[in-house]
């Protein structure tokens, strides 16, 4: 039991903490505010506090916990949205009204609430660490597998109804009985255990097709999206959260806005996961740590999210991960690193910024899980960033750039344009290609020699542009003419999606396959028939134009439609030379 | 109520003070000089024996021995009422017209507590502004927080005045509104156009107003908007009233923020701003919106010039994270002489889609708005390249962008600064200059949409 000795702002000084130790969480004053042992001098201790600290004096009592900073793990997380430091922000209103006070203390899971536990071994069943020991059904979605916290032998367990916090069994591991329960602690900052990382090949789906098509994201993998305010990070992260074919999903909003997660709260609930037919909400955890809300809370938020994120790879799942903005966490490492008065790095951020940041990417993979069963499961990171002035050379974006694997830039002018998503498809990539490839290869063989080609054409449009930019387009050979009319239709007709559209927000695999086949089809009759002399002119009235350029209104039911395009295109070409 | 007379040093808009036992974090005190004179503080900081504090207005006629502080025990609180309404006060929030003193219905926090996520809902009602380029292509909807980034010597707070005066929900019957304006560090000449216009069109009357004018103590511009939207909160969710908060210049906010930072010898972000004002900020704008369960809203205008029209200017940039979306003032529009000179291109409004459709605005909304950017940028960029190789190497095509987009501007953007046009106008407005396009163009909008509402104006 310590006092406090000085406050400034969201850091303040304690004496008196003799044995306290590093990242202990502690309470701070009378109205017992949480806070964090970030430095340790003597028997003083600086500590952030994750609470508004205006009022507090000098001499209120600290009171360490003893225990670093952790997050209850059991039945319950899904369909919960939490604060930073994983305090249930329904339940906060449900006691304390629509304003978060201070100092409130409510359990992140529900005390109250019975699950259905059925238990999976049985008394005498020898098992190891990380092995089912029984299943909850947390949601109609979603199987909640309850892992053995250690090796041993079963030496109790009974299926029946239970609340997290009561004893479902015990373990034996040969010295003594462990008692479990449907929860249990993890301490935030430290990585789950796995048995082995995988590399990164089954492509996480995300019906968004400049993504899935032309950047695709591993399962396990990182990717990155920075962008200037207003060119659709958050759009883009909640597309991510809405489609991904992943089980789990861990939106965390980091010092962003409060009505974009009231959006998801409303929206997530109404929206069909396209393959079981049940609300998305089913399957989510929200960590909201709006940019008004404390700080140091917005710091662990990231942290809070991986370990559940963490929590449902161990089960088997696969776990898609957004935080929107990593920007604004980092930020928030530099007001604390400010106020610790520590030597500032680049742009005043703190010079641990790159190690921070590669620790947390490197959460994600592909891994074998503990447990003496074979599952995998997989935590895949999409991390917003926010550079300053849309200017990615600063050091949160480019120390996130040498850990992730993707990269989708988005690009300001497009956003402007409203060419959504705004993702530049020449400054963006994706170092999963190759592994990806294989996979791919096995949905349809020219998959890959699709997206070349059409890599290959944008990349030729933009040489044009430049010529265009000079003598005007029709200076340009007819050859080269049909490019840019074809590279259009790529831009227009394939890789702008409207979120907003309730049949283009997602398209499946094969609907962007037979799309972009239908556009090559176009491009390949069309300078077919530039030598056969057919004009410009008389391709730009053609038919079919309207119906590439409606091709991503048609639904997934319908997608025959798309099928016997190519064929409509072959027929109006044939005519075309035929009158020639 | 204990008085020390232990101050020990003075720099800046700061006091040290020694002595001095468990005085709180962010505790408000009061200074009397030498003279008398009593001038108000807060603790920036606390330890023990030593508090210092930032005091509102100027140092000017302190001293070392005969300065005396005394430390109130609480945090910064604002008296608030409904007999606010109509009443003119100060950037600390005493009265300045000659008006009685409020008589206070309850005491409230200044800072506010952070609204719970949860608790929000969702900012749903349309606001007709009556200015087409905001209407029809970035809607403002209740509960938003949408700032105008202009640039000295632009017509934004004309905007902003139209703005006050023509704001309407639709569904408005029976609803009562207020407009709390908060002058952040503008001058005398700017304030009393607001006031002029307020009077004018009897908006005072539900008009609550807090000046901190340019010759004002730059300390006071941390608590003006901090009192406005203190006030907002409560005529809002208390008083069942839709507020409109208007602030003007947050440039001015900012600057009084790094003057405070450097005197503190913080360590400096970007161009020596600190490096918590985007969580500052966020303390400011986050007090906007719905919330479940009570009838009042609070929908925040903020006006921010940018130094040298740079929207990359961390004023502009930090504000942009934070609002949801942005009005841009361009100064070649401006220059053409179109009024309001909204430069549509970087504008934004991120909460329009839950304002507009079938049943709030109208079923093709969303298409007549993505059309007439797609449109407009596609003619802006012709008119780019028209400059370069001229105007005959160009299509047939490429021409009539050309002209859509001067059309656009003329017809579109410009309008009377008394001009209400309703929602129905302002979508017909676009209708009309599609049909200066060929259908195949128009692939932003629904063909049922071309079908029902365009089918009138082609010929």
């Amino acid at each position: 039991m310590g006092a406090l000795s000085k406050i400034s702002g969201p850091v303040v000084v304690a004496g008196g903490m003799k044995g306290a130790k590093m990242y202990d969480v502690v309470k701070v004053g009378n109205e017992k505010l949480i806070g964090e042992i970030i430095r340790l001098v003597g028997d003083n201790a600086t500590i952030q506090v994750y609470e508004d600290t205006s009022g507090l004096k000098p001499g209120e009592p600290v009171e360490s916990t003893g225990e670093p900073l952790s997050v209850e793990l059991g039945p319950g997380l899904l369909q919960s949205i939490y604060d930073g430091i994983q305090r249930p922000l329904d339940a906060i209103a449900n006691k304390h009204g629509s304003f978060i006070p201070r100092g409130v203390a409510v359990a992140p899971l529900d005390r109250k609430k019975k699950w259905d536990f059925k238990a999976k071994v049985k008394k005498g069943d020898k098992v190891q660490k990380g092995d089912v020991l029984g299943i909850v059904q947390e949601t109609d979605i979603v199987e909640h597998r309850i892992l053995a916290q250690t090796d041993g032998t079963v030496h109790s367990i009974s299926s029946g109804k239970y609340t997290v916090t009561e004893n479902v069994g015990s373990i034996d591991d040969g010295k003594k009985k462990h008692d479990f329960s449907l929860m249990h602690r993890h301490f935030v900052r430290e990585a789950r255990p796995y048995a082995q990382k995988f590399d990164p090949n089954i492509p996480l789906v995300t019906g968004q097709r400049i993504v899935d098509m032309f950047f695709p994201i591993a399962k396990g993998g990182t990717a990155c999206v920075p962008g200037p305010f207003g060119s659709g990070k958050t759009v883009t992260q909640h597309q991510f959260a809405k489609w991904s074919d992943t089980q789990i999903v861990v939106y965390i909003g980091c010092g962003e806005r409060g009505n974009e997660m009231t959006e998801v709260l409303t929206e997530f609930p109404h929206l069909e996961d396209p393959k079981t037919k049940k609300p998305l909400m089913m399957r989510t955890v929200l960590i909201a740590n709006t940019s008004n809300m404390p700080v140091a809370a917005r710091e662990a938020s990231v942290y809070t999210g991986i370990t559940i994120a963490e929590y449902y790879r161990d089960m088997g799942y696969d776990v898609a991960l957004m935080a929107d903005s990593t920007s604004r966490w980092a930020e928030a490492m530099r007001e604390i690193g400010g106020r610790l008065e520590e030597m500032p790095g680049e742009e005043g951020y703190p010079a641990y910024l790159a190690r921070r940041l590669a620790e947390f990417y490197e959460r994600a993979g592909r891994v074998q899980c503990l447990g003496s069963a074979d599952r995998k499961g997989s935590v895949t990171i999409i991390g917003a960033v926010s550079p300053p002035g849309g200017d990615i050379n600063e050091p949160v974006s480019q120390n996130t750039l040498r850990v992730t694997k993707v990269f989708l830039a988005l690009d300001a002018s497009l956003a402007q344009r409203r060419h959504f998503p705004a993702f530049h498809w020449l400054r963006s990539y994706s170092l999963y290609t190759d592994t990806l490839d294989p996979w791919y290869a096995n949905i349809s063989s020219d998959w890959i020699s699709l997206r070349t080609q059409s890599m290959a054409l944008l990349q030729k449009e933009a040489e044009l542009q430049e010529i265009v930019q000079l003598v005007g387009p029709d200076a340009l050979p007819e050859k080269e003419q049909v490019i840019l009319a074809v590279t259009k239709m790529i831009r227009e007709d394939y890789l702008q999606q409207s979120a907003f559209h309730d049949i283009d927000t997602y398209s499946s695999m094969k609907k962007q396959y037979l799309m972009l086949r239908s556009i090559l089809k176009f491009y390949e009759r069309a300078t077919a028939s530039v030598d056969l002399g057919v004009q410009l002119k008389h391709m730009s009235a053609m038919k079919v134009r309207e119906k590439i350029g409606r091709m991503k209104e048609v639904p997934e039911k319908e997608l025959k439609e798309l099928e016997s395009l190519a064929g409509e295109i072959e027929g109006e070409f044939d005519s075309l030379v035929r009158k020639q | 109520m204990k008085e020390y007379k232990t101050v020990s040093k003075i720099a800046g808009p700061l006091v040290f003070v020694e002595g001095v036992d468990a005085i709180g974090y962010n505790e408000i005190a009061e200074i009397t000089l030498p003279s008398g004179e009593k001038r108000k503080g807060q603790v920036l900081e606390t330890s023990k024996g030593v508090a210092v504090v930032q005091i509102f207005g100027s140092t000017a006629g302190l001293n070392i021995p005969d300065t005396r502080v005394k430390f109130l025990g609480e945090t910064m609180k604002l008296g608030v009422s409904t007999e606010m309404l109509g009443r003119v006060f100060n950037g600390l929030g005493e009265p300045r017209d000659k008006g009685p003193k409020i008589i206070p219905e309850a005491r409230i926090d200044i800072n506010g507590s952070a609204i719970n996520p949860y608790s929000r809902s969702e900012p749903r009602d349309f606001i007709q502004t009556g200015v087409s380029t905001i209407d029809g292509m970035n809607t403002l909807v209740r509960g938003q927080k949408l700032p105008i980034f202009s640039g000295s010597g632009l017509p934004h707070n004309a905007l902003a005045v139209q703005i006050a005066r023509q704001a309407k929900a639709v569904s408005s019957k029976g609803e009562k509104f207020a407009v709390v304006f908060a002058a952040v560090g503008i001058t005398h000449e700017e304030s009393s156009f607001f006031m002029r216009d307020f009077e004018k069109t009897g908006a005072l009357e539900r008009a609550v107003l807090f000046l901190n004018l340019a010759d004002d103590p730059s300390v006071e511009r941390i608590i003006t908007p901090r009192l406005a939207l203190t006030t907002a909160e409560y005529l809002a969710y208390e008083k069942d009233m839709h507020v409109l908060v208007i602030i003007t210049d947050m440039t001015n906010y900012c600057e009084a923020l790094r003057e405070i930072a450097s005197a503190r010898e913080e360590v400096p972000g970007r161009r020596g701003y600190p490096g918590y004002m985007y969580t500052d900020l966020s303390t400011i704008y986050e007090r906007a919106g719905c919330i479940k369960g009570r009838k009042g809203t609070v929908t925040q205008l903020s006006i921010l010039t940018m130094p040298g029209d740079d929207i990359t200017h961390p004023i502009a940039d930090l504000t942009g994270y934070i609002t949801e979306g942005q009005i841009v003032l361009g100064r070649d529009l401006h220059r053409k002489n179109i009024y309001p000179p909204v430069d549509v291109l970087p504008c934004l409004s991120r909460l329009m889609n839950l304002g507009i459709g079938k049943e709030r605005t109208r079923e093709d909304h969303r298409g007549v708005a993505d059309q007439l950017y797609a449109g407009y940028a596609t003619g802006r960029d012709l008119r780019s390249l028209s400059a370069v190789v001229g105007e005959e190497a160009l299509s047939e095509n490429d021409k009539l962008y050309l002209k859509f987009a001067d059309a656009f501007e003329q017809r579109f953007i410009k309008q009377d600064a008394h001009e209400d046009r309703t929602i129905e106008q302002t979508l017909e407005l676009g209708w009309e200059l599609f049909a200066m396009l060929p259908e195949s163009e128009l692939k932003r909008l629904k063909k049922e949409f071309i079908e029902k509402y365009g089918k009138k104006y082609r010929k």
